[in-house]
Order: C-alpha cells, then sequence, then structure tokens
C-alpha cells in the first residue's frame, strides 16, 4: 500500500536476547526497552498518540496476557491502545495505518515473548489447524525440515550451502551486541554435527529466545524533529498463503513476492535487507521472492538465526534497517517479517532515508 | 513456595462441517475422502473452499489408502501427544487420486518418493488420529 502520510521509524530499542530470562517478567522485560526507545526521541508517553503492541497468549500462558504487560507502559496518562497477536511488526502495520487516517501523528509498537518456560516447539504447533494438523502435535523444527527437504530435492539448495548461511549470520552478529548467538563453529564442524530433525542440523534452527523490542513512529515534521534521519516508510504490505502445506508449492513464497511487490521492493536499489528467516532455507526462499541480489547486503544483525525472540524477532527487523538509514550505512532498506509456520505469512516494508 | 498445575484448555465444541466433517467420518469406517477443486484437481485432506478461486467445494472424492512421499523429515525427539511413541517420520503424502498432500507420520525410515499406506487405529473415532500412521509398503515403486 502506498503511504497517504510520510511516516517514519524514528527510535528503535531491544533486549539483550537470552535463551532465558528468569528473574523477569515480561513487564520487567519490555519496560526499560520501551523506556530507551522514548528516551531516544525525548518523549514521555504523553507525547505518543498510539500504542499498539504484539505478543502471544499461548507463550505467556494466559488469556489477555497483553492487558498485563501495560503496565509497562505506565498506568497515567491515559492511552489509546491497541495489540496483535501476532509478531510486532503487524502491531507496527496496525499503528502505521493509524497514522495514515489521521487519528494520530505518533506512535508506540512493542512486541516481547518469553518462550523459555514452555516447549517452544511444541507450542508452535497450536498455530497450525486443529482438524488436520493439530491432534498430531507437529513440532516446529520437523515442520520446517519438510519445507528444507523440499528445497533439497528441487535442487534449490543444499546443506552446505545451508550451512553457510548459519555461519554468515552468525559471524555477522559478532557486530550485535544484542544477539544471542554470536560467531560460529566452521564450516566443516558444522556440516559435520548429527542432525536435529534430518534435514535440518542445530546450525540450521533459530535459538529459543526470551527478549523483546520497541519502535516509536512518527509522521512528517515530528519524525525530522525526532530523528536525525528518518527511515520513512515508502511502502508496506503483507500477505498469507495457505495454512494448508500440501496443497502448497514449500520451495517458493507467493505472498512474499506479492508484499515485496506491493511495497515497491524493486523500484529502488537496496542497500541492506533483514529478513526474518528463522531456518537457514527460508533465508534463500525469501531472497528470492524478494527480488534481492547480490548488491543487497543480507542480515548484517545476524537475524533470527542470531536472536528469535517470538513475536519481535520481524519488528527487530524493521529496527535494524532503520538504525543503518540513522547512522548513514545505508539509504534504502528492506525489512521482512514471518508468521505461522514455513512462512505462512510475510510482511515486507521499505524504508529509505532523506538524501545526504 | 505454593505451586500450582497450570492446564490451559478450551472446553469447546467445534462443528465440522459438510466437508471436514465428511472427511473425519470416513476415517472412522476406513475411507479418505478428498475434494474435487475448480480446475479438477483433488485436495486432499479436503478445504471447503477452493484453494485458488475461493469458490465453495462440493464434489467429494475417495482416494486409495496407499499414497507417495512428497517430503519427509526424521522425528529423533518425539514429543507428548505425537502419534508414535518413538523415533519416526513426519512426512506429506499424496494419496492415489489426490493432487495435493496430506500431513501424518510414518513408522519407519522413508524418502521422498516412497510408497506408504495407512495403518488405520484399533479404535476409530472421527480424528485424524484414526490413521495411526503410515508404514512404508515392502516392495513400493
Amino acid at each position: 500500500m502506498a503511504p497517504q502520510r510520510d511516516v517514519a521509524i524514528v527510535a528503535f530499542a531491544q533486549t539483550d536476547h537470552r535463551r532465558a530470562v528468569p528473574e523477569r517478567n515480561e513487564v520487567e522485560l519490555i519496560q526499560p526497552v520501551i523506556r530507551q526507545a522514548l528516551d531516544q526521541v525525548g518523549a514521555t508517553i504523553a507525547d505518543i498518540g498510539f500504542t499498539c503492541s504484539g505478543s502471544s497468549d499461548y507463550l505467556a500462558g494466559q488469556a489477555f496476557s497483553f492487558v498485563m504487560t501495560l503496565d509497562a507502559v505506565g498506568a497515567f496518562p491515559p492511552i489509546q491502545e491497541s495489540h496483535v497477536e501476532m509478531d510486532g511488526a503487524w502491531a507496527l502495520y496496525e499503528a502505521w495505518l493509524k497514522i495514515q487516517a489521521g487519528h494520530a501523528d505518533t506512535a508506540l509498537v512493542y512486541g516481547y515473548s518469553k518462550a523459555s518456560p514452555g516447549d517452544l516447539p511444541r507450542v508452535l504447533s497450536r498455530q497450525l489447524d486443529p482438524y488436520y494438523y493439530g491432534p498430531l502435535w507437529p513440532d516446529s523444527v520437523a515442520l520446517a525440515g519438510l519445507q528444507a527437504r523440499a528445497m533439497i530435492d528441487a535442487g534449490l539448495i543444499d546443506e552446505a550451502e545451508m550451512a553457510a548461511i548459519a555461519h554468515r549470520s552468525r559471524e555477522a552478529a559478532r557486530g550485535n551486541p544484542h544477539a544471542q548467538l554470536r560467531g560460529s563453529d566452521p564450516l566443516d564442524e558444522l556440516l559435520a554435527a548429527p542432525y536435529l530433525s534430518d534435514p535440518l542440523r542445530r546450525h540450521d534452527c533459530p535459538p529459543i529466545t526470551d527478549g523483546g523490542a520497541a519502535v516509536v513512529l512518527a509522521a512528517g515534521d515530528r519524525a525530522r524533529e525526532w530523528s536525525k534521519r528518518p527511515a520513512w516508510i515508502r511502502g508496506i504490505d503483507h500477505r498469507i498463503d495457505s495454512h494448508n502445506l500440501g496443497a502448497r508449492d514449500l520451495t517458493v513464497s507467493p505472498s512474499a513476492s506479492l508484499a515485496a511487490a506491493k511495497a515497491g521492493v524493486s523500484e529502488g536499489k537496496v542497500d541492506v535487507a533483514e529478513l526474518h528467516a528463522p531456518f537457514t532455507h527460508q533465508e534463500k526462499i525469501l531472497a528470492t521472492a524478494l527480488g534481492l541480489g547480490d548488491s543487497t547486503v543480507l542480515n548484517p544483525s545476524g537475524g533470527a538465526l542470531a536472536a528469535n525472540p517470538m513475536m519481535a524477532a520481524g519488528l527487530i527487523r524493521l529496527g535494524e534497517v532503520f538504525r543503518r538509514i540513522e547512522d548513514g550505512e545505508a539509504d534504502r532498506g528492506v525489512a521482512h517479517a514471518t508468521s505461522g509456520h514455513l512462512l505462512q505469512q510475510n510482511f515486507v516494508a521499505v524504508l529509505e532515508g532523506d538524501p545526504r | 513456595m505454593l505451586e500450582a498445575p497450570l492446564v490451559i484448555e478450551y472446553p469447546f465444541n467445534r462443528t465440522t462441517g459438510p466437508v471436514i466433517g465428511a472427511f473425519l467420518t470416513g476415517l472412522r469406517e476406513q475411507r479418505v475422502l478428498g475434494i474435487r477443486g475448480v480446475d479438477g484437481r483433488v485436495v486432499c485432506p479436503p478445504v471447503e473452499y477452493d484453494p485458488q478461486t475461493s469458490e465453495p467445494l462440493t464434489e467429494m472424492v475417495e482416494v486409495g489408502a496407499e499414497g507417495t512421499v512428497t517430503s519427509w523429515s526424521r522425528v529423533t525427539t518425539p514429543r507428548d501427544g505425537q502419534p508414535l511413541g518413538g523415533a519416526h517420520t513426519l512426512a506429506l503424502i499424496r494419496l492415489d487420486g489426490a493432487d495435493t498432500s496430506m500431513l501424518h507420520v510414518v513408522d519407519g525410515e522413508v524418502v521422498t518418493g516412497d510408497r506408504v499406506r495407512i495403518r488405520w487405529a484399533d479404535e476409530r473415532e472421527g480424528l485424524i488420529t484414526d490413521i495411526a500412521a503410515f508404514e512404508p509398503v515392502e516392495g513400493g515403486v
């Protein structure tokens, strides 16, 4: 969808991602991140027109868990807020719509989860349809293995290329102080490791993470006041493929391609792309679907292979592209988020800085 | 420290409707039903609406109890609730007469292209788990 108002990301903060953060609840986890994001622009919650969060009751283990987490925003003054049972990238989409509609000029967006209390691959099986798939309790890693296998069978990738994606991502994460997995074993050691769920080895899979992230959006002149170089959202779209895995061609992502086309990815050069690809083979599917070439730096943060907080890893992709535009490392970038199994839902945004 | 169990449950019933309901009822009778899509392809398990055009679908078609593995992933650490207690293969299986694949488990090691057949549960109640598992067809092509 093409924007009617100029809206930009102007601030971004995230937790130091860890396998488990048992000493803090969700409020205590995300509150400092929200504070950091607001501090970056010198704002308080009174300056924010709309607040939107992304989280999951299945991970929190209670209904309407996001209401409790609103304590992290503060009880006063009263706010306009909403929530999505999705990654925070979709919360950002709702906030962007709210600003486009003229109902707000600024927004706070955050996403968070603690995956550590449960068995995440099992919990994620509850995203599947309850008749044909759910009763089989298929875990998320084995499901991803079906997709990797389909790609290998089709000759689109091999295990060495998958290991190279893992190696490149986690080596890149050495420069990311927030990442959970920084650095990789050498390629030959990766490929000598046993399968976790053939054809996937441990390095092909994302870490399990407790963490969160927050972003501030602002329109027009407010964005210019709040950031030395706002990352303007030039295009934004999200699309979905069938939940019927057996009826999909698992080697491609039509919904990511469509979202990329609607967001206008190909209408300019892409300096940097942060793709939310939890499994190594999915990076290749997405890079192909988005039409990204060798001139684009892929996942310089390390991506979801270096830290994968559920409900925040997509929002973090937006934040990582914003930070590179604000710092002048990139002029135009693409952020992608996914939700569901095997890249079922895909979100794409094109971010661009003003000419330097 | 006080501790209490946390059981998440959704204590309501769902009506499965004319398509999913027919499929599940068929399983109870050891028959597998698909549905014919607008383009003539047979979707199994059946869907209520055409995957391409979203038109409502109604023509149920019986498919075979044998099929071909179209993708697979080996599960060596089984989890609670999975149909087989031990190591197994999660697979997509295109049943004979169908044009799409069903997700289920195979009791054994198979690779893409292998032939498998349904092993029915002794007691069937109209659930996908009425198919206890698939098993490799010996000498299958």
